[in-house]
């Protein structure tokens, strides 16, 4: 416990830091593909517990997200100016910010059990699919909402909170909150995944039935994993409203959620920084694309070789860039030619 | 001596065959208990439908003085009933002693806030079943594998490796179903030491499928016959030796 | 306003959706006999029926169909020039379809469900994009295959085209029908889809198998693609994306590896989109779809049509 309070102050302080680099030393633009990776991080980690841990396969994660996202933005601006109304943007205050995630957090695991528990009848493709039909069930719900904008969604969604010191900061908090949730989820993550409940998530991953007669309680842990993603997804589905200031169920469609998928199997299931990897290349392989698409004049052709390149890169490394592995210092020493670690003779 | 476990005219049906038919076991507390039949003669399914992974079309099952047919594998477990798989079923990513932990995992008493919190009920819980799960890998053997992925274990250790899961749930009744297949004579010596060591020291009554007589008249005190999903004879394994129906059943399947 | 009644209402969403649910059902069967084959939901047959009413296109305009710069309203395609065009798309989508699988599945057809899943998926995003670098991304507007008729039964409007959509579909589902259950190579596709291993001991050449399965899907899909767009006569990139979700969503509800079950799957979901959008919200059409899947998932997670199996333990 002491551990985890010095844990998270360190955290704080290390995103505070970051924060302030970028914002003193980097761009803008490389601003935005930072807190762009880390809301891919938050929902790629989060998804690997449901997809990665526990087996099961959800391709309906932007669900989550959209949800969090409406709630969180709508408490937002509710609490900053007390009504829907044009305007110029405000900053939100600390507390109701705060407040605003976990609210969004809670409603969108509320979803995930509600999602999570009829999902255990399915299995496999058909849980896929039947995720995938939620997710587009709960876009075009909130499309038919006009008390949350419709299709055009909410707008003048609040300025994340300033912190001390920040003020003179171009650009904002948005990469210390957004990087203090990739720490969050991160950390909890890595200590699910190292704890008797981890363990027991990947062994009805491996094999449920033998889980089950063993005791693990396959049901209850399946729905767990489904709160903890879809926790997670609803906060950076708040982030990301209040990061872009706008939402519109557009932005959660069946794409986003296959998008997340890629990731993880890019990175290599099951494996966090398999899935932190995957956050990074998906977000940031179209953009190192494009100096290629300008050089050559070709409208769209980054997004054309980088389907080709996930192409390519499934059918040489089926399971990934990590496998299951972590990526750690051994990994890494074995990669070395020449040192191949461990084995004594 | 106390009944553990007793079903009275357990049936189940798929379709037109019927793979049990009225099974009657009776197993006391203490016993090494062997069950036996030709191919396909239902003794596969008789512990599916014991550990609640089959419902039975018909008939009860009662363990330790409660009913509990139907319930799922997970309340069958928590009541003190384990098993192996004859198609071995490992967490196969798991390391070995990981896979010994999961076993212990029903007992564990913390939350999973414990666990993201790391508080000392968490570290206490990893130690416990550590502790343990070692201490079934130390019993079967396997100790020197620890660190391994399961699936890096030859076919022998895999079957050990089962066991000592199985007895990491702290069972009353330990379902074993043919853990000798594809041992070599060496192996399946050591296999029928340790079974019996698992019912006198560590005090679990066993249950045994097994093709290998020699093995079971070896070891078992009890031996009930299965043929076509009906009970063909019960005894002593001298009884069923020169049993005519038995040896009709051996021989005339082939 | 002419007051219209009830019923003449219900019927006349009733027939629409009729004619939607037809091509829902042909791209329906592609993806069922795929999935019934290699158990992949191939994502990339929503792209292979938007290749089919580009390349129904690009051939009306080398023949001189399309309109001028001039907007020169262009004559209608004579019906032997029509059939030319189908049958070019149909050949053109099959090759397609074969080819995909080739490149992109075969190579990965012993590494698990996922890693083909995503390669599906890569698949589709290539098709989607280079559909937008060769084709360009605004709408092309289709040729006049046929002079729109509308006929009046009863109070209900049925226009021609729907007509040709209905009666064009069943025509194919019953061949299909007929080809899957009484010939040879069609009991080739049924024992690939029973057995894989087996039917590869009993002398069935299971890679021409599943090319021949690619082929047949991806016929169809270019069928549904220029039925659909002599319907609604602008095509884009990006029109097999909906569609594409949906007909896979009527082979699941169907019962996935039936081809009566696509059938039912596809008119079930037309009909109830074209009468939940009329009397109600159009918005909520297009849920209609997830909301039956759900349904029949939980209630019968095989399909209405579909055999379940149960695990051997
Ligand atoms: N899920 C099931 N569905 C249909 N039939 C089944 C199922 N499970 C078992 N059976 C059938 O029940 C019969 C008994 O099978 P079981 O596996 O119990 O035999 P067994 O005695 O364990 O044989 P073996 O010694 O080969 O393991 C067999 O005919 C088998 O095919
Ligand atoms: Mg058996």
């Amino acid at each position: 416990m002491p551990r985890t309070l010095a844990l998270l102050l360190a955290g704080v302080v290390a995103c505070y830091g970051l924060n302030w680099f970028l914002s003193e030393f980097i761009e803008v633009v490389y601003v935005d593909y930072v807190n762009l990776i880390g809301l891919a991080i938050i929902l790629a980690v989060g998804l690997n517990v449901v997809n990665g841990l526990t087996g099961q396969f959800s391709i309906g994660h932007a669900g989550f997200m959209a949800v969090g996202a409406f709630v969180g933005a709508m408490a937002s601006i509710l609490f900053t100016y007390g009504e829907i109304a044009a305007g110029p943007l405000a900053f939100a205050g600390l507390g109701s910010f705060l407040f605003c995630l976990l609210l969004s957090g809670l409603a969108a695991g509320a979803l995930g059990v509600l999602v999570g528990a009829p999902a255990l009848r399915l299995r496999g493709d058909y849980l896929a699919i039947a995720t995938l039909g939620f997710g587009e069930i709960t876009r075009i719900l909130l499309t038919a909402q006009d008390s949350l904008g419709g299709p055009t969604g909410l707008k003048r969604i609040p300025k994340m909170p300033l912190l001390p010191g920040t003020e003179t900061w171009d650009g904002g908090t948005s990469v210390f909150w957004i990087y203090l949730f990739v720490f969050l989820v991160v950390g909890l993550a890595v200590r699910l995944q190292r704890s008797t409940f981890g363990r027991a998530m990947i062994a009805i991953r491996e094999n449920e039935l033998a889980a089950e007669t063993m005791g693990v309680p396959s049901a209850r842990l399946k729905v767990v994993a489904f709160v903890f993603g879809a926790f997670f997804a609803g906060i950076a589905g708040a982030l990301y409203a209040h990061y872009q200031h706008s939402v519109r169920p557009d932005d959660f469609t069946s794409v986003r959620s296959i998008e997340v998928i890629v990731m993880l199997v890019l990175g290599g299931l099951g494996s966090v920084t398999g899935a932190i990897a995957g956050a990074v290349v998906v977000t940031l392989l179209p953009q190192l694309l494009r100096p290629l698409e300008e050089a050559m004049g070709i409208d769209g052709l980054s997004m054309v070789v980088y389907a080709l390149l996930l192409i390519v890169m499934m059918v040489f490394r089926p399971q990934g860039i990590f496998g299951q592995r972590e990526l750690s210092l051994k990994l890494l020493r074995g990669l070395i030619p020449g040192r191949r670690g461990g084995k004594t003779p | 001596m106390t009944k553990l476990l007793e079903t009275k005219l357990l049936t189940i049906r798929f379709g037109g065959l019927c793979a049990v038919d009225c099974c009657d076991l009776c197993i006391d507390q203490g016993d090494l208990y062997g069950l036996i039949g030709p191919n396909g003669a239902g003794k596969t399914t008789v512990f599916n439908m014991l550990t609640g992974v089959y419902l039975p079309s018909d008939g009860t099952v009662h363990f330790d003085g409660k009913l509990v047919n139907g319930r799922n594998p997970v309340k069958v477990a928590r009541l003190g009933m384990s098993r192996t798989f004859q198609n071995i079923r490992l967490f196969d990513e798991l390391s070995v002693l990981e896979n010994a932990m999961t076993g212990a995992h029903q007992h564990s008493r913390i939350n999973l806030l414990d666990s993201l919190l790391r508080t000392k009920r968490h570290y206490r819980e990893e130690d416990r079943q550590r502790d343990k799960a070692y201490r079934l890998l130390e019993f079967m053997g396997l100790e020197d594998r620890a660190g391994l992925p399961a699936k890096a274990l030859p076919y022998g250790h895999r079957r050990r490796l089962e066991i000592a899961r199985a007895l990491a749930t702290d069972p009353k009744l330990l379902c074993l179903d043919e853990p000798a297949a594809g041992m070599n004579t060496g192996e399946k010596a050591e296999l029928a030491a340790l079974i019996r060591r698992i019912r006198d020291e560590l005090k679990v009554t066993v249950l045994l499928i097994e093709h290998d007589m020699k093995l079971v008249m070896g070891i078992c005190e009890k031996i009930q016959v299965l043929e076509y999903g009906k009970t063909i004879a019960k005894g002593t394994p001298v009884e069923i030796q020169s049993d005519p129906r038995v040896i009709e059943a051996y021989l005339g399947g082939g | 306003m002419a007051e219209v009644s009830l019923t003449t209402e219900v019927l006349q969403y009733v027939t629409n959706g009729v004619a939607k649910g037809s091509t829902y059902a042909l791209m329906a069967v592609g993806y069922t006999l795929v999935y019934g084959v290699l158990q992949l939901i191939n994502f990339a047959h929503a792209e292979v029926y938007m290749l089919g009413s580009y390349f129904a296109w690009y051939q009306a305009k080398w023949a001189g169909y399309l309109p001028d710069s001039k907007g020169a309203r262009a004559e209608t395609v004579p019906l032997y020039m029509v059939a030319l065009f189908v049958a070019g798309a149909m050949a053109a989508c099959a090759l397609a379809g074969m080819l995909i699988e080739r490149l992109a599945y075969r190579p990965l057809r012993n590494a698990g469900r996922l890693a083909p899943l995503i390669t599906a998926i890569g698949v589709s995003l290539l098709l989607q994009y280079g559909g937008q670098v060769v084709f360009g991304t605004e709408p092309k507007l289709f040729p006049t295959f046929a002079e729109t008729v509308v006929y009046d039964a009863g109070g209900v409007k049925i226009p021609n085209t729907n007509i040709y959509i209905v009666v064009t579909s069943l025509v194919l589902m019953l061949g299909l029908t007929f080809f899957v259950n009484k010939t040879r190579p069609g009991a080739a596709m049924r024992a690939c889809s029973h057995d894989m291993r087996t039917a590869r001991l009993m002398g069935v050449n299971v890679n021409a198998t599943i090319s021949l399965t690619f082929a047949i899907g991806s016929a169809l899909a270019a069928v549904a693609g220029v039925l659909v767009a002599m319907d609604q006569p602008a095509i884009t990139p990006l029109m097999g994306v909906r569609i594409g979700l949906k007909a896979f969503v009527a082979a699941v509800v169907g019962g996935i590896g039936s081809i009566p079950g696509a059938a039912l799957g596809g008119l079930l979901l037309g009909v109830s989109e074209s009468v939940v959008s009329g009397l109600w919200k159009p918005v909520y059409s297009e849920a209609v779809a997830f909301v039956f899947l759900i349904v029949v998932l939980l209630v019968k997670p095989s399909g209405i049509l579909g055999k379940s199996v149960r695990e051997k333990v």
